[in-house]
């Protein structure tokens, strides 16, 4: 009961635990800073609800029973803090050349370059995903679910300052450049895009988001799960709280897409409908039909695989060897975590064949975290699942193959079927309609994107949900509008 | 009738659960675990520190579970959702916690979960002893009276325990509670777990200026798949004679206390048992600071007048020492009244109090009265331009709101 408890010192304009005060060159850079990012948040954050009070979870400090303090807060007002993990006193590197050597608590010189490449890579997607969810306010099918994208996107945008924090603290005045350039570039922008793909495409409705944040902020998780076992310390630090909140993301997004399909699944046992393929009769039921579901999730989970850069990468290689960045949940694993003589398998099309190859294991790093993120997305495909067969209806979502409409990587000119059937390009065009939600699909889901904002009210695409967020009910004022 | 001790364990609901792997992440001694479909908690480990509650995103993770045999690893992996509660009747409000296995740290740490990390006592309350006594030495007490303090008949039997020391040392402030070491052992031959209760008495003693405490414990009875479950500890100590030994421990508890000046106005929000530390702290005024310019507002709720504790005694009190709420849910022909519904009737003059940095609040009861009592402090803010978020977290950093909960 008497354990140390770091508390966060909430009397300084930026909330922070890293003894902020006695750091004047960082603290002046972070204060020149942070007018520039309330700005972006105005700009670029939640449209139309900058002055509603939004019920919100704040981080008052970082151990597991304190960071979790609810209560009413209008979005410009959130504490955006620096927070990062109780310090391990005596954490060695856990893997990679440097191996059981103390942490670094500065930049090795030798690896700054690749260290805050990996920074700024993890900190644009931050504000990007903010960017991209821009306009969802304006549609959201309850006030909780109204709620829960402001929270996703106020701890992105907490996520951001993390990342800037190490890039402002460590890198002098390229990571101050850095940290300006990250509320400069855009998503979507065609001059000043962000820097991965899938961070500059639109986020077009509810079940878009969910889905996002299902598969999309899912990577961010497997990637923070990674950058979490660093050795430098303080980006190990930051990655450990930011995985925290993490979770809550992943939440939004499997009990989104399962209250969806919740909803369509009642709809048809109510109005009697057996066939989840009677696509017209269920869509005039004003619910998403099951089929489009599984469309969009064929369409998620492709482009985030490639998220995950090439199978085989020197990158990754050298990344982990350097003690950068781990491989998923690496201090769990039981080998010698250096793998200078290990291999892994890599699945290949080679000759309209499936071929798995074994690629030393430092270079196949990036393909064996896909393949922890696919077991780690399959647990809630199967939930899912669970859910349907409970209502009666005949259906199942399943993942894509892993080769299914991949622009990056072992598979970017392989044709592959969601099922995993090699196709000529011919046939795999013909039949793309029936894979990927098409604009028709789009169009009918935008339909139903209309703003239910009463207390307690649902769309009629979405069940609620089985529980509300801090033991409120599902009826509770999770925003109060302006 | 076969008599049954229940454990309250520790589950996940896994229909609710994303498998985010945070519980696990968040548990120092490794009692939360996974298989592909499920995480769950080891029932033998668990000690109840409560780390992976708040960090949890799903809720999932607090759920509760009075049983008489654990649920193993084995059967909470297979699960597609969480067994149903047992049958429990409404009367029998007892907390199972009273049952848990966790020493008293554990018990405390999850009574005080309410009100965060980094509890402080008010400052200006006595700096406490604590752990003084231990199961290893144990104070033998002896008992000097044992009467029931609820109307005969009632359901609900509360019993006032008075406990004398002797010239075995026992110092003690009000709000602090005090170990009870049930005699014997369990099937498997293990030492019962040892049972916390908040002391009734002013520091002084039961009577003043005697080395003597009372307590106020709730016989534990209630019906689970036909058979009759007993609470081990309560029930023997409602049965003690005059004249029986006890083995006590403690005491327990640095942060619910009382503080010590006068201008302190004491906010005293209870349930059934959980009256005890507020007979204590009144007591306390009473005694010895009755023209104290702070105020005593007590706002305590029980079904009927019969079930509620010290009910007699307590409308002896005067009025210009204490504002008496007494709130009933069960009087035949009205309506059901809680605590926190008498919370808003007083509105106006709560948010006077909450406005005063004289002002300290203590919650003690069951575990679902606490966020009732929040939304109701929240709702009043609001009406009277104070933000609730801000004030309860100011409040807790300077010692001014304590929770504990069962």
């Amino acid at each position: 009961m008497n354990e140390i408890v770091e508390q966060v010192n909430y009397d300084e304009l930026i909330p922070n635990n890293v003894e902020l005060a006695d750091d004047r060159r960082l603290k002046r850079a972070l204060e020149q800073w942070q007018p520039k990012f309330k700005d972006w948040w105005l700009d670029m954050g939640p449209e139309g609800f900058q002055a509603a009070q939004v019920y919100l979870r704040t981080a008052v400090g970082v151990d597991p029973k304190g960071w979790a303090k609810f209560g009413y807060v209008k979005m410009p007002d959130y504490r955006w803090g620096i927070l990062l993990a109780p310090k391990v006193e005596g954490r060695e590197i856990p893997f990679g050349a440097h191996k059981g050597e103390p942490a670094w608590q500065e930049v090795p010189g030798e690896y700054r370059a690749m260290l805050r490449r990996l920074i700024v890579i993890q900190g644009d997607t931050e504000p990007a995903s903010v960017e991209q969810q821009r306009p969802l306010g304006a549609t959201a099918p309850s006030l909780y679910d109204l709620r829960n994208l402001f929270q996703v996107n106020v701890e992105e945008g907490r996520h951001l300052w993390a990342m800037v924090y190490l890039l402002q603290k460590y890198f002098g005045r390229d990571g101050r450049e850095e940290a300006e350039m990250l509320l400069q570039r855009r998503s979507g922008n065609a001059d000043k895009p962000r820097i991965l793909g899938a961070f500059n495409e639109e986020t077009p409705d509810w079940l878009s988001f969910f889905m996002f944040t299902f598969f999309t902020d899912r990577d961010g998780k497997m990637q923070l799960e990674s950058l979490a076992q660093s050795g430098f310390d303080p980006l190990s630090r930051s990655c450990r709280f930011m995985l925290t909140e993490e979770a809550h993301h992943m939440f939004v997004g499997e009990t989104g897409v399962g209250r969806t399909i919740q909803r369509t699944c009642e709809a048809m046992v109510e109005a009697g409908i057996s066939d989840p393929h009677d696509v017209e009769a269920i869509r005039a039921l004003g619910v998403i039909d099951l089929p489009t579901i599984q469309r969009k999730v064929n369409f998620h989970f492709s482009v985030t695989l490639d998220l995950f850069g090439a199978e085989v990468s020197t990158n990754a290689a050298n990344a982990f060897n350097a003690g950068l960045k781990a491989r998923y949940q690496e201090i769990k694993l039981e080998d010698d975590h250096r793998l200078l003589d290990d291999s892994y398998p890599v699945l290949h099309c080679i000759d309209g064949q499936f071929v798995e190859q074994q690629e030393p294991a430092l270079n196949a790093l990036n393909g064996r975290l896909c393949d922890d993120y696919i077991k780690d997305c399959q647990g809630g495909i199967k939930r899912w699942n669970k859910m349907i067969a409970k209502t009666g209806v005949d259906f199942q979502i399943a993942l894509p193959h892993k080769a299914f409409n991949r622009k990056v990587g072992v598979f970017i000119d392989a044709h592959v079927s969601p099922e995993g059937e090699i196709l000529s390009q011919q046939e795999w065009a013909a039949r793309e309609s029936s894979w990927l939600a098409s604009t028709e699909d789009g169009e009918f889901i935008h339909s139903l994107m209309q703003p239910s904002s009463a207390v307690g009210e649902y769309a009629s695409w979405i069940a609620p949900p089985r529980v509300g967020i801090d033991g409120k009910p599902g009826d509770f004022e999770y925003v109060q509008l302006a | 009738m076969s008599v049954v001790q229940p454990i309250r364990q520790h589950l996940i609901d896994p229909e609710i659960c994303i498998r985010c792997n945070t519980c696990e992440e968040s548990c120092p001694i490794d009692a939360v675990t996974h298989n592909d479909d499920n995480y769950v908690v080891d029932a033998d480990k668990c000690e109840y520190c409560l780390h992976c509650i708040a960090p949890c995103p799903t809720g999932a993770i607090d759920n509760w579970r009075s049983v008489s045999q654990p649920y193993s690893l084995e059967e909470q992996m297979e699960w597609e959702e969480l067994p149903p509660e047992r049958q429990r009747e409404e009367t029998d409000a007892e907390p199972a916690s009273e049952a848990s296995e966790a020493e008293a740290a554990g018990i405390l740490e999850i009574a005080h979960a309410g009100q965060g990390s980094s509890v402080v006592p008010p400052s200006s309350a006595a700096e406490p002893y604590i752990n003084v006594y231990t199961r290893a030495q144990p104070a033998i007490a002896r008992v000097m009276g044992n009467r029931r303090i609820t109307e005969d008949g009632t359901e609900s039997d509360v019993r006032h325990i008075v406990l004398d020391f002797g010239s075995t040392a026992f110092p003690f402030l009000e709000g602090q509670s005090i170990g009870i070491v049930p005699p014997g052992t369990d099937e498997r031959g293990r030492a019962h777990a040892i049972r916390l209760y908040s002391v009734a008495s002013p520091r002084d003693g039961e009577r003043a200026n005697h080395n003597n405490l009372a307590l106020s414990v709730k016989r534990v009875v209630y019906t689970e798949n036909g058979e009759e479950v007993r609470g081990l500890a309560s029930n023997y100590l409602c049965d003690l004679e005059r004249g029986a030994e006890v083995k006590v421990t403690g005491p327990f508890g640095n942060t619910f206390l009382m503080p010590n000046h006068p201008e302190a106005n004491l906010i005293m929000i209870c349930t059934g048992t959980g009256a005890a530390p507020f007979r204590a702290m009144t007591e306390r005024r009473r005694r010895y600071f009755s023209n104290a310019s702070g105020k005593l507002l007590l706002l305590f709720g029980a079904r009927t007048p019969g079930e509620l504790p010290y009910f007699g005694p307590l409308n002896k009190l005067p009025e210009r020492l204490i504002d008496r709420q007494l709130v009933f849910s069960r009087l035949p022909g009205q309506d059901k009244e809680y605590v926190q519904d008498r919370m808003r009737k007083h509105a106006d003059v709560l948010a006077e109090y909450l406005k005063d940095e004289n002002t300290f609040v203590f919650i003690c009861g069951l575990k679902g009265m606490e966020q009732g009592v929040d939304e109701a402090f929240a709702e009043i803010c609001q009406n009277h331009e104070l933000d609730w978020s801000e004030l309860s977290t100011q409040m807790q950093a300077a010692g001014r709101y304590h929770v504990e909960t069962y």
